[in-house]
């Protein structure tokens, strides 16, 4: 290698560097992509908010498309998402079934009574266990699963108008449409 | 105001002593399994705290993190490998919560960059200078030009 | 009025800062004596306007002045003054205006330090740092004004981080802060070099001080942060290979290769393009540590709060300086002359070879802090690298330039036969291995890392004590004359390279043979861990000014005897309602005891982590004698300036003009 083309060596290395670092400035270093797309929504047991007698199961659901939405009473994010999840279940495309993370049975029927109740059930994840499962490490989090009971996305952060608009909703649409073999 | 509670503290210090030399209470550890509580703080220096920016789940106390050194001790103790409670955190979050990363086809070059580059290096250094020794010659000076470096030199004399 | 006053001063500093990065620079390459001129007092009054600045922000601090946002987003009117005033530099804004400020001064410094230089030389050097400083005053002015308005003004402040409002965020980013900032000298000097055509041994010669005193500042502010991370945080790490470490750590690497190779290049006018190279590297790693810090790009404990467009901001001014100095070397460099001959064994090519270990362990922590970036930004997932990556690698990189350590200061100029080497070494190598072995064995336990460990820090320390030796007996005049008549310079290499050996010894011992109990502890109750007995009395509240506090007692003695008293306590702050844990540390020269309180539980009993920490000090006080043989290096005769008389001077720039002349 001639010593000009040796010495254009750093130059070309940063170049490349600063290329990675200015795509870098449009990522998020914290959002984690699911390891579970595609895969068999993790079975679970848990007691319904309101009649904690009664468990369910994600079984019961086999067969439609559905949203599964972790929240709780004390996350801030899940106020903003709450009005959009109520329109949603109120447009009826497809349940919502809420998954209560680390909450107490009081402070839950306390904010849904307030702010409507987009779910056709609640379960209550009072430990958090079922949650690790699914992957949740902040609320909200919601997982859109399909007729076989497999996920097909997930959406970390509050569901917004954009993100129903432009994935949610075709994607639940899609997958409504598969014929169930 | 602060010799006073010197001198407080270290009277009380003596009395406790005192209680200590005559009727010391055990204190008793936190956890029960000494070898169950080994393998999760090694795991939770493996592990990467999801919440947080940027710690160990050991350095974390943050609920989540809190909750998975749960999960792990519970693991541990019904006597899961190493690798075992690794892999159930993965299958749930992915490559993200180890902090020492595999190794496949996406950390070759993480895992073996530095080597190469240090064997590369060194390799090259030495090509270098042996190359190096068989071009370079000792520079010396012509005639001509120490008279110019003597002359250059004598003029600061007279200055 | 102030705070408009303060932004008004950064109009006109960078306004100067402008004239400063483009007169002196254009008068250098026309020849244009007055325009040359124009450097050094240009360079005094933006020295001035920042430090105006400064006073400015720090007075709104301590005046507790809640209409201006950074002010209020960063201090309170419980905080102590002391702390308010260390709040200027505790967010994003400040911090800058904290980094412009200390290149002014640097900036000045080399303006007052070089009369020696030539003036083409100088305007240059100081034309590159202006046209640095430009860059920070303008990002500041545009995207990042630390005299921003709160209008309405809060009633009270938001309150600096409680992890921040302690003693060490009064000194460790400013030393930090004047190592970073201070490595812009040697990459200034670089560029002037290239600049000016003028690539050799002198050049070499000038910039090796201001190096090696960027390099000191950066490596006690490094040990700082360090030192505060153990205590603060509670639970006795002090390196964790975060991102914004990582950051400081690689100008530090590059920095000590930059310092080795400067030697060489001053010495024997080799790998003057190399030097150059490095020289650039170094800064271009302070200013890649200042993106990664407030771009969001990575995840940080240290990060500040991330906004797209200073990101885009930063990396601008990167490519600009960065790629900027990088072609200029690639076109440039390729036109310098070799060198001095030396052998494939020699002094030379085993400073070279500590280059190469520097650079390549740089590099690899470059890889492994940027990797994930990599990953993620091409589509291939998430992934983290964390401490478990970097401990596996990098001290097996760092191990031969250990080794090298020993070899290198014994090794002669121009050729080092390897028998004559061996010969030298051999006692020491014998010792190194066969302590390497007893000690552990001593203490209890042998593993191969620890072996390994002792057996660098031991071959380091025996090769020195075989250097002064040889030296001190060689020279045949009663010790204290032999000792003056080897160089500060000398002496400075010999205690920096103990430092490192000392610093080893502590990394070594603490990792291998620390240990730790958590226990449950009521009042009265009684723990034990390596011989020695804690006794825990209880808990009492205080209240601080902006804090209330639980100050655990625990008091430790050995075989009946009282030894000590730890303190460790619980605090809750207020305004931000941040827990915080202040470890309770008896430190010692042989060993740390070391408390942390966790949470209360019932009937007064509180859950307590007890350490107990050998030689963990040593690793700072190895940090401290680095420190030291840095500075004790730069007060060598050669760079006294008191000393200087003209006719040395004027040797100088015949030194420069003989050189040219046979260059012709």
């Amino acid at each position: 290698m001639k010593p000009w083309q040796r010495a254009l060596i750093p130059l070309v290395l940063f170049l490349v560097v600063a290329g990675f670092l200015f795509k870098g400035l449009f990522l998020n270093p914290k959002e984690i992509p699911s390891p579970l797309l595609g895969k068999p929504a993790p079975a679970f047991s848990l007691p319904r908010l309101d009649n904690a007698e009664i468990q369910f199961s994600p079984k019961e659901m086999l067969g439609q498309v559905w949203l599964l939405n972790a929240w709780a009473s004390w996350c801030p994010s899940c106020v903003d998402e709450h009005p959009v999840l109520v329109a949603f279940s109120k447009a009826n495309i497809a349940p919502v079934v809420g998954l209560d993370y680390k909450d107490t049975q009081a402070d839950a029927q306390r904010w849904l009574d307030k702010g409507g109740n987009p779910y056709v059930v609640t379960v209550m994840d009072t430990d958090g266990r079922v949650g690790i499962d699914y992957g949740v490490y902040g609320v909200p989090e919601t997982y859109v699963i399909d007729k076989k009971g497999m996920i097909a996305y997930k959406q970390t952060g509050p569901v917004t108008e954009e993100a129903l608009r432009d994935t949610i909703i075709p994607l639940v649409k899609k997958l409504q449409s598969e014929v169930n073999q | 105001m602060m010799i006073k509670n010197h001198l407080v503290r270290f009277i009380l210090a003596l009395f406790f002593l005192q209680i200590t030399l005559t009727s010391a209470q055990e204190a008793q550890p936190l956890r029960e399994n000494n070898a169950v509580e080994a393998q999760v703080q090694r795991l939770s220096e493996e592990l990467r705290c999801l919440v947080c920016q940027n710690q160990t789940l050991a350095d974390s106390h943050a609920g989540l993190a809190e909750d998975l050194k749960q999960e792990i001790r519970e693991m541990a103790n019904k006597g899961m490998s190493d690798q075992a409670i690794i892999d159930y955190l993965v299958a749930r979050y992915g490559d993200f919560v180890r902090y020492r990363p595999p190794l496949n086809a996406t950390t070759y070059l993480l895992w073996l960059g530095p080597f190469v580059l240090l064997i590369g290096g060194v390799a090259g250094l030495f090509l270098m200078l042996r190359r190096r020794q068989k071009v370079q010659v000792d520079t010396t000076l012509s005639e001509e030009e120490v008279r110019r470096v003597e002359a250059i030199l004598a003029s600061d004399k007279e200055s | 009025m102030i705070p408009e006053i303060g932004h008004f001063s950064l109009i006109l500093a960078l306004l100067v800062a402008l004239l400063l990065g483009s007169l002196p620079i254009i008068g250098a390459a026309r020849g244009n004596a007055a325009w040359m001129s124009l450097a050094k007092p240009l360079s005094r009054v933006q020295f001035l306007l920042i430090g105006f600045a400064f006073v400015c922000l720090a007075y709104a601090f301590a005046t507790k002045d809640y209409s201006v946002l950074y002010v209020a987003s960063n201090s309170n009117s419980k905080l102590p003054l002391a702390f308010r005033i260390a709040a200027v530099w505790g967010g994003h804004e400040g911090s800058l205006l904290l980094w412009a400020l200390i290149l002014s001064i640097w900036t000045v410094a080399v303006s007052l330090f070089s009369k020696h230089l030539p003036d083409d030389m100088r305007a240059r050097i100081l034309g590159v740092m202006g046209i640095i400083s430009v860059g920070f005053l303008l990002f500041m002015l545009m995207v990042s004004n630390p005299f921003e308005r709160l209008i309405p003004a809060a009633i009270d402040g938001r309150d600096l981080n409680p992890l921040l409002q302690d003693p060490g965020m009064i000194f460790h980013p400013p030393m930090l802060y004047m190592g970073y900032v201070g490595f812009s000298v040697a990459f200034a000097f670089a560029i002037a070099a290239l600049l000016g055509g003028q690539l050799d041994a002198a050049w070499a010669r000038w910039s090796r001080p201001w190096t090696t005193l960027a390099w000191v500042f950066l490596t006690l502010g490094i040990m700082a942060g360090s030192n505060w991370a153990y205590y603060e945080l509670g639970w006795g790490g002090w390196w964790f290979w975060d991102a914004v470490e990582n950051a400081s750590f690689m100008p530090w690497l590059v920095g000590t290769a930059l310092i080795h190779s400067l030697a060489v290049t001053e010495k024997r006018g080799s790998f003057k393009a190399w030097t150059v190279l490095l020289a650039i590297c170094a800064f271009s790693l302070s200013l890649l540590g200042t993106f990664l810090v407030r771009s969001g790009v990575l995840t940080s404990v240290h990060a500040f709060a991330t906004d797209p467009r200073r990101g885009v901001f930063i990396l601008a001014f990167l490519i600009v300086v960065i790629g900027g100095s990088l072609a200029l070397f690639a076109w440039r460099a390729p036109t310098v002359g070799r060198g001095g001959k030396f052998d494939v064994v020699s002094r030379e090519s085993f400073l070279l070879a500590n280059n190469v270990l520097l650079a390549v362990a740089a590099t690899s922590v470059l890889l492994g802090t940027l990797y994930p970036l990599f990953v993620d930004a091409l589509g291939y997932g998430k992934i983290s690298v964390g401490p478990p990556y970097f401990d596996a690698v990098f001290a097996p990189l760092m191990a031969p330039a250990l080794f090298l350590m020993g070899i290198g200061p014994i090794a002669r100029w121009k050729e080092a036969p390897l028998p004559e080497l061996a010969k030298r070494l051999r006692w020491a190598l014998g010792i190194s291995i066969a302590l390497a072995i007893i000690l552990p064995m001593m203490l209890g336990n042998f593993t191969p890392w620890i072996g390994f460990g002792l057996f660098l820090a031991f071959w380091v320390l025996a090769t020195s004590v075989e250097l002064i030796y040889q030296r001190l007996r060689l020279s045949n005049l009663p010790l204290l004359a032999s000792i003056r008549s080897n160089s500060r310079s000398w002496w400075g290499m010999v205690i920096a390279h103990l430092g490192i050996a000392v610093f080893t010894f502590g990394v070594t011992i603490v990792k291998g043979y620390e240990s730790e109990i958590a226990v449950k502890m009521a009042p009265g109750e009684v723990a034990h861990l390596a011989g020695y007995d804690f006794t825990f009395d209880g808990v009492r509240e205080v209240q601080g000014p902006n804090y209330e506090a639980s100050i655990g007692q625990i008091h430790v003695s050995k075989n009946g005897v009282l030894r000590t008293i730890l303190e460790p306590q619980k605090r809750f702050y207020t305004v931000t309602n941040m827990p915080m844990t202040e470890a309770g540390i008896s430190p010692h020269l042989i060993h740390d005891l070391y408390a942390s309180l966790g949470e209360p539980l019932e009937n007064g009993a509180w859950s307590v982590r007890i350490y107990h920490k050998p030689l963990v000090e040593w690793i700072w006080f190895g940090c401290l004698m680095m420190g030291f043989g840095g500075i004790l290096a730069l007060t060598d005769k050669r760079y006294r300036v008191k000393n200087r008389n003209k006719s040395i001077e004027h040797l100088d720039s015949k030194v420069t003009a003989v050189t040219s002349e046979v260059k012709a």
